[in-house]
């Protein structure tokens, strides 16, 4: 049976019970039959958007179901024996010796009250593979492999003490240290800032390659797995869509779901020239939590009627502060906004109500932006109500009237949030702050948190809705493919100062600074060797290291 | 360490300043009480001349606030003042009972804080299942039961029908060690049954609270025991929960025995209090009022540096 292709998964079917309080439980098909194979030291790509089954599969060969999800059907054969038919303590035996497994938040993944070294170890010694010296030894091996600073003694810190970029890697050699026949990757880069990505990336594949371990890589994202993968296989819905070389994939995909993913950002939009006065000035913005702790060192930016200003930066670069200086949250310590020509008041508390209806605000997370015991009707009402005074029918003509603009159908206003799909939140989000009929909006990684197909359908929403109603956007984002699909002009944010800012046409063409040129080529690319270019170029040092 | 160190010596300085409130408003409490006791001394047939006497003797014709800083520096040198009652020393009287106190306190903390996170992580390990409900519903039903039924039904069956331990808890000094267990058996027992449930479910819930985290996913698919996981990656991250419970207990073992101390006939803390709130013996109980008090704050305090010191990100900040 199965000897030389040591991973076997033949007809895969898992689901889960949904216990809702009041309602009878009902059964929930996540996977429906999905068989592949894996060779050893070969490396499979698992990719497809939220809902796909990806994690969900990844997981399987670890015969573990995440909350209720149970495997309902099919075999999961590794080295030859079905692991879907061990008891508790074969799998034990299984789980962290023959497969490993790396999450997607290694921050949350690790333990925070013990020391890294004692987690790296802990698998090797519970499966008694080696004494604790050979297992510290090989771990500081890994350590060395995967690039980590300072191999011999980090192990001795604690989680809270190394970086995101750091604890993924570490978590990696986690993984490797017993030696595993699999590692399951599951989204191991992506809420990494794309500097860090990079690196993290090359360790990962670095790694592999020397240890000659087999891998399951699961992402959403099809330029990274394009880097790291031998072959890829699209899931969609729990079903797969197709199985081929990453080559095929890439080059010359046979389906239409595949090419709609490779496709994406499919948005044009024609940079618009800064014509007259900005609506919105900052100036010298210098701001902070406290006298000691400055986020924001001497900011200047402009606003432009009905354009956007694309503020890209990675975590920590201050991008969201300045988006609180200029709703008042956070009064600048120094510094000044104008709106309009005139001084725009610093503290929210103050601002009349004219100022504070004309800047409204998106969020990244449109699930907790909402109250979920409020229907749709009511949330987007709201606004209409406190700004306009409008009740009534005139508030439901209104409501149905915002609904037809964010291209949902006007019964959309009795559902409430938990019935409706994450671009649907979003379109709502976005339905609220129309409401205000205000003059800026600002959108803080409005599209981080769904897919890339739903977050480009929201993007050309945003373009078509600024085109009718002239609105400005301060578009807060670390994605730098949607900067370039709808900004008018850009500010690279890095350590709370501005690295680079300008027209869009002006801040993306060469010569660069260092910063943004980093920036800019850390972004994945869907080519092959596109990651092993990269690094061989590289001028500086990513943040991560 | 510097940052451990700079909450716990918060804490502590915290902790001197609210026993300092605390201690005027025991004074302030026993101001205002009615009755007095230079009356209770002498009955309700005394003429108003020999009460002034009485309380010119006693000094509390002196003014509030003299006596308040008087009574707050005899505490700090060890001194409590003397019994009006009974004219002895209030420091050596309470010396002996509150030893007796903790020694009592002590013997249940040491039978009910083991068994009570035992029983805990064994809820935890078989979660809804039936050891989980057995374990809930028995410490349920023992935290239910009034003290002093509890109280006396060990004494009956144990006392009474089996003749296994003395039903009245006598101890003396220069008792051995030995027999002074065999006499707090009993009471030690009750006090457990009481605190139990308590410690037990808090233990449980913060540390299901814990199994939802991400790093005991990570755990498990490195193929470690249910119980390993528990004990390992769990019960680590909550201790601080669980030790504020336990030192919430100990708490109570110390200053809540008044009832238990009353059933078994224990020479203890509670029974000095209550004799002497009802003889208005107003320095006794300021005393008494004094030490629950900072014995209450100590524990907690105990509790807050468990809890600094058990928090990795305070022990080795970045």
């Amino acid at each position: 049976m199965a000897t030389e292709t040591f991973l076997d998964i033949r007809d895969l079917k898992i689901g889960v019970t949904v216990r809702e309080p009041g309602k009878p439980k009902r059964d929930i098909t996540i996977v429906h039959g999905v068989s592949t194979t894996l060779e050893k030291g070969k490396v499979l790509g698992l990719i497809g958007e939220s809902g796909a089954g990806k994690s969900t599969i990844g997981l399987s060969s670890l015969a573990y179901g995440r909350g209720g999800i149970e495997i309902t059907g099919g075999e999961v054969y590794i080295n030859g024996r079905d692991i879907l038919t061990l008891n508790r303590a074969g799998l034990n035996g299984m789980r962290g010796h023959e497969v490993c497994y790396v999450s997607q938040s290694a921050a949350a993944g690790f333990n925070p009250a013990h020391r890294l070294i004692d987690q790296v170890i802990e698998a090797t010694l519970e499966h008694g593979l080696a004494t604790r010296p050979e297992a510290e030894a090989r771990a500081k091996e890994l350590f060395a492999a995967l690039s980590l600073p300072d191999p011999e003694n980090i192990g001795s810190r604690y989680p809270h003490q190394v970086s995101g970029g750091q604890l993924q890697r570490v978590m990696t050699a986690m993984a490797l240290c017993p030696q595993p026949d699999l590692i399951v990757f599951d989204e191991p880069t992506t809420a990494l800032d794309v500097t860090t990505q990079i690196d993290v990336l090359a360790a990962i594949k670095n790694a592999i390659r020397l240890t000659g371990v087999a891998a399951l890589y699961i992402t959403h994202d099809l330029a990274v797995v394009a880097q790291v993968a031998d072959e890829i296989m699209v899931l969609r819905n729990g079903k797969k869509v197709e199985h081929g070389a990453t080559k095929q994939i890439i080059e010359a995909p046979q389906e239409d779901y595949t090419r709609s993913l490779i496709s994406v950002r499919s948005i044009q939009h024609e940079e618009q020239k800064a014509t007259a006065e900005p609506i919105i000035r900052m100036e010298n913005i210098v701001a902070g939590y406290s006298k000691n702790h400055i986020v924001l060192n001497d900011v200047s930016v402009d606003i432009y009627a009905g354009q956007t200003l694309a503020v890209v930066g990675e975590s920590g670069s201050g991008k969201s502060t300045l988006a609180r200086v200029l709703t008042g949250l956070l009064p600048p310590q120094s510094g000044q906004i104008t709106f309009e020509g005139r001084p725009l008041t610093q503290s929210q508390d103050a601002r009349p109500l004219d100022d504070l209806r004309d800047i409204q605000m998106i969020y990244q997370m449109a699930d907790t932006a909402m109250n979920p015991r409020q229907s749709v009707g009511t949330i987007i009402g709201r606004p209409i109500e406190f700004y306009f005074g409008i009740k009534g029918k005139a508030l439901k003509d209104k409501i149905a009237e915002l609904l037809e603009k964010i291209e949902l159908p006007a019964e959309m206003a009795d559902r409430y949030p938990a019935e409706l799909s994450g671009g649907q939140k979003q379109r709502v989000c976005i339905a609220r702050a129309l409401a205000a009929q205000p003059k800026v909006i600002i959108c803080d990684e409005v599209t981080s948190a769904l897919d890339p197909l739903v977050a480009d359908g929201i993007l050309k929403l945003l373009l078509d809705l600024q085109a009718r109603e002239n609105v400005a956007y301060f578009f807060i984002t670390h994605d730098l493919a949607t900067v370039k699909a709808i900004a008018d002009s850009i500010a690279v944010m890095h350590l709370g100062k501005l690295a680079r800012y300008g027209p869009k046409s002006e801040v993306l063409t060469p010569p660069f600074d260092d910063y943004t040129d980093l920036l800019l080529s850390s972004v994945p690319e869907m080519k092959l060797g596109w990651l092993e270019n990269v690094i061989s170029t590289r001028k500086i040092e990513s943040a991560g290291n | 360490m510097g940052l451990a160190l700079k909450l716990i010596s918060q804490r502590i300085a915290l902790g001197f300043l609210l026993l300092l409130a605390v201690s005027a408003l025991i004074f302030a409490g026993t101001e205002i009480l009615p009755g007095d006791v230079a009356q209770s001394i002498l009955g309700q047939s005394a003429t108003p001349e020999s009460l002034a006497n009485l309380r010119a003797e006693l000094g509390l014709s002196e003014p509030a606030v003299t006596r308040y800083f008087s009574w707050l520096g005899g505490i700090a040198t060890g001194d409590l003042g003397t019994a009006l009652t009974s004219g002895t020393d209030i420091s050596s009287a309470v010396a002996q009972r509150l030893g007796n106190t903790l020694f009592l306190a002590a013997v249940a903390a040491v039978i009910s804080v083991p068994i009570a996170i035992l029983l805990g992580l064994l809820a935890v390990r078989f979660k809804d299942r039936w050891p989980d409900k057995l374990i809930s519903a028995t410490t349920l039903a023992s935290i239910s039961l009034p003290e002093f039924f509890i109280g006396y039904l060990l004494i009956l069956v144990f006392g009474v029908k089996l003749g296994w331990f003395p039903t009245v808890a006598t101890v003396y000094e220069g008792m051995a060690f030995g027999d002074r267990l065999m006499a707090v058996v009993l009471p030690a027992l009750t006090l457990t049954l009481v605190v139990l449930a308590h410690m037990m479910r808090m233990t449980r819930a913060a540390i299901l609270n814990v199994m939802q985290s991400a790093y005991i996913e990570t755990a498990e698919l490195k193929g470690l025991s249910t119980f390993k996981i528990i004990r390992k990656h769990a019960l680590p991250n909550a201790i601080s929960p669980v030790v504020n419970v336990v030192m919430l207990n100990m708490a109570y073992l110390i200053v809540g025995v008044v009832v238990v101390e009353v059933i078994f006939v224990y020479p203890g803390m509670g029974q000095y209090l209550v004799d002497h709130v009802s003889k208005r013996d107003v320095p006794v109980v300021q005393a008494c009022g004094i030490i629950f008090a900072a014995i209450y704050i100590g524990l907690n305090l105990i509790a807050d540096v468990v809890s600094v010191l058990s928090n990795p990100r305070l022990r080795h900040p970045k």
